[in-house]
């Protein structure tokens, strides 16, 4: 059964896949999971939020200020619906990914760490799954244990079974793999942590755009996505969190909107989630995320889950067939990522040769250095697929492939 | 297609298939690491100077055919030079990759002027002068990472 997404017509929905590269050729976007183009109406959303709603949000008694109020908790109940939070006030917007983890790093970490502790990642983390945990854990004496992965880039799930135990504070995973495509088994993992009373953060930055996420059903403490990889704006992002946990932590940083009452002794802070959300908050990025969010809700996030698999098999298939192309990454559950090496070149030498055909992917670690470490190769070629990526994109980029050959030999 | 030969030109196809001096020196008396946080390439370059000249050189690392090849053609390039004609190689290379693109390569850097073609791939400039830089902190007994960042 073919699914009922039609990238053609979303396609004319993204100004900039309109234009031709590299003297002439049209260009062909593979690079998704680094980040994603914007269909018009987000780009429009942001024009009319300047044009016309544009005020300090949470301030002024003036009708500009309480549009622009309006609209950015709009936006915040936009990515409630669309994560199935159970309270707007559990939505936290932040600058992307990066920032909702580092934000509980900094709250959650700092309050709840304690030397000897650990904090559970998995060999297939970003770097921003990672630093952030590592500067607190040397500041608390804690340590980082990782769960590995085996051959075919899925979770070693019986060792993340052994290494659950009481010393562990956090386990803090990611939802899709950036590199290897693996879904993971997230809703498993958290219901394990949870039997041993650890909570779980889950880096949603792979996911939110490809897939439906309920962060109820997954029963998920903490998740973490980013605006920019959804077709929305860069720069806003949102941390989900159980309202429990967000009231019990410590303010991110301070400064104005997050405080109840201040004096120069001492001060007391907003509730969640403003509590979070110090100095101006970037509203007209948010109204472009709740624009994306309409945008995805109207084509359907099960559609794009499926539209995006039958387009994944197909670019499995077709490079698989190219001669020297290696696939890094065959766990049974992918997203549509694709990973890959080709014998005797260099990925970043097929990253210019590709460029030089229109065709953009990403080369080099992907912010992965340990994952590079772990499958033995310095750097990859990652091809990664949205909703207006078709068929031919898939043939343009095996075609290009064949060019990398005619340079290499 | 005309852009791609002119940066894959045979002699970076061929360095890059069959590097010279690709060993580790172990009576190397200089030595450096270099980086380039971009793409995660690594590059070790060795060195035996005596009396001022550089006497023997090496390399060992991954990277593409660009880094690759300028690292192996480096090398030949400068065997047998004294360090301050070395280190006067590495700033005219330097020059040459970060030249404006319409610019004339300097014909005295002979065969190097293959590495002229980079100035048309900005991304790939880095790749071309990493070699160089980690030879430049070699010379120098400079015990930091040299990167291209």
């Amino acid at each position: 059964m073919r699914s009922s997404l039609d990238p053609y017509r979303i396609r004319e929905e993204f100004p900039i896949l309109r234009q031709k590269v590299r003297g002439g050729k049209p260009l062909v976007y593979l690079d998704n999971a680094a980040t994603s183009q914007k269909p018009q109406v987000v780009i429009d959303s942001l024009t009319r939020f300047y044009s016309e709603d544009n005020a300090s949000v949470h301030r002024g008694v003036h009708a500009l200020s309480e549009r622009a109020t309006l609209a950015y908790e709009e936006a915040r109940r936009s990515v409630q619906r669309f994560i199935h939070a159970a309270e707007a006030r559990e939505v936290v917007f932040v600058r992307g990914c990066t920032e909702a983890i580092n934000l509980v790093a900094q709250t959650f970490g700092r309050q709840r760490l304690q030397a000897g502790d650990e904090i559970l990642l998995t060999e297939m983390e970003h770097h921003s799954n990672i630093l952030p945990w590592q500067m607190v854990c040397a500041e608390k004496g804690a340590r980082i244990r990782v769960v590995p992965i085996n051959g075919r880039g899925e979770l070693d799930m019986e060792a993340y079974a052994r290494m659950l135990h009481d010393r562990v504070k956090l386990v803090a995973v990611t939802h899709v793999s950036n590199v290897l495509g693996t879904i993971n088994p997230v809703r498993e993992m958290i219901a394990m942590a949870h039997e041993r009373g650890i909570p779980a953060l889950i880096d949603g930055a792979q996911a939110v755009p490809h897939m439906p996420v309920d962060v109820q059903e997954l029963d998920c403490d903490f998740y973490a996505f980013s605006g920019h990889k959804m077709f929305g704006p860069t720069g806003i992002g949102a941390l989900y969190g159980k309202a429990a946990l967000l009231e019990a932590m410590p303010p991110y940083q301070g400064g104005g909107s997050m405080i109840s009452l201040v004096t120069f002794d001492r001060s007391t802070y907003a509730p969640i989630p403003q509590k979070f959300e110090a100095g101006t908050p970037n509203a007209a990025d948010a109204v472009g995320l709740h624009a994306t969010i309409e945008y995805l809700e109207g084509i359907g996030m099960e559609a794009v889950a499926e539209y995006e698999h039958e387009l994944l098999e197909y670019a499995t298939h077709t490079l698989e067939r190219v001669q020297g192309v290696r696939l890094i990454g065959t766990a049974r559950e992918k997203a549509s990522v694709i990973s890959f090496e080709m014998e005797g070149v260099h990925p970043h030498d097929i990253g210019t040769i590709l460029d030089q055909e229109g065709v953009a992917v990403r080369v080099g670690h992907h912010c992965c250095q340990p994952l590079m470490s772990r499958l033995g190769v310095p750097a990859t070629v990652r091809a990664s697929f949205a909703i207006y990526n078709t068929r031919e994109d898939v043939d343009r980029l095996a075609d290009s492939l064949a060019r990398v050959r005619e340079v290499f030999g | 297609m005309s852009d791609l030969r002119e940066l894959y030109q045979e002699v970076i196809l061929d360095h890059n298939r069959q590097p010279r001096n690709f060993r580790v020196m172990p009576d190397a008396n200089h030595h450096a690491l270099g980086h380039n946080p971009l793409c995660g390439d690594q590059i070790e370059v060795f060195l035996h100077i005596d009396n001022g000249v550089v006497t023997d050189v090496s390399f060992q690392g991954s990277g593409c055919a660009i880094s690759k090849a300028s690292a192996s053609l480096m090398t030949t390039a400068v065997k047998g030079k004294t360090v301050a004609e070395a280190e006067k190689l590495f700033h005219r290379f330097q020059e040459m990759i970060t030249a404006p693109v319409e610019s004339e390569p300097d014909e005295t850097l002979g065969k190097l002027t293959v590495f002229a073609g980079v100035r048309e791939f900005p991304a790939r400039v880095k790749c071309a002068g990493l070699a160089w830089h980690t030879l430049h902190n070699a010379l120098n007994s400079d015990d930091t990472v040299a990167s291209t960042e």
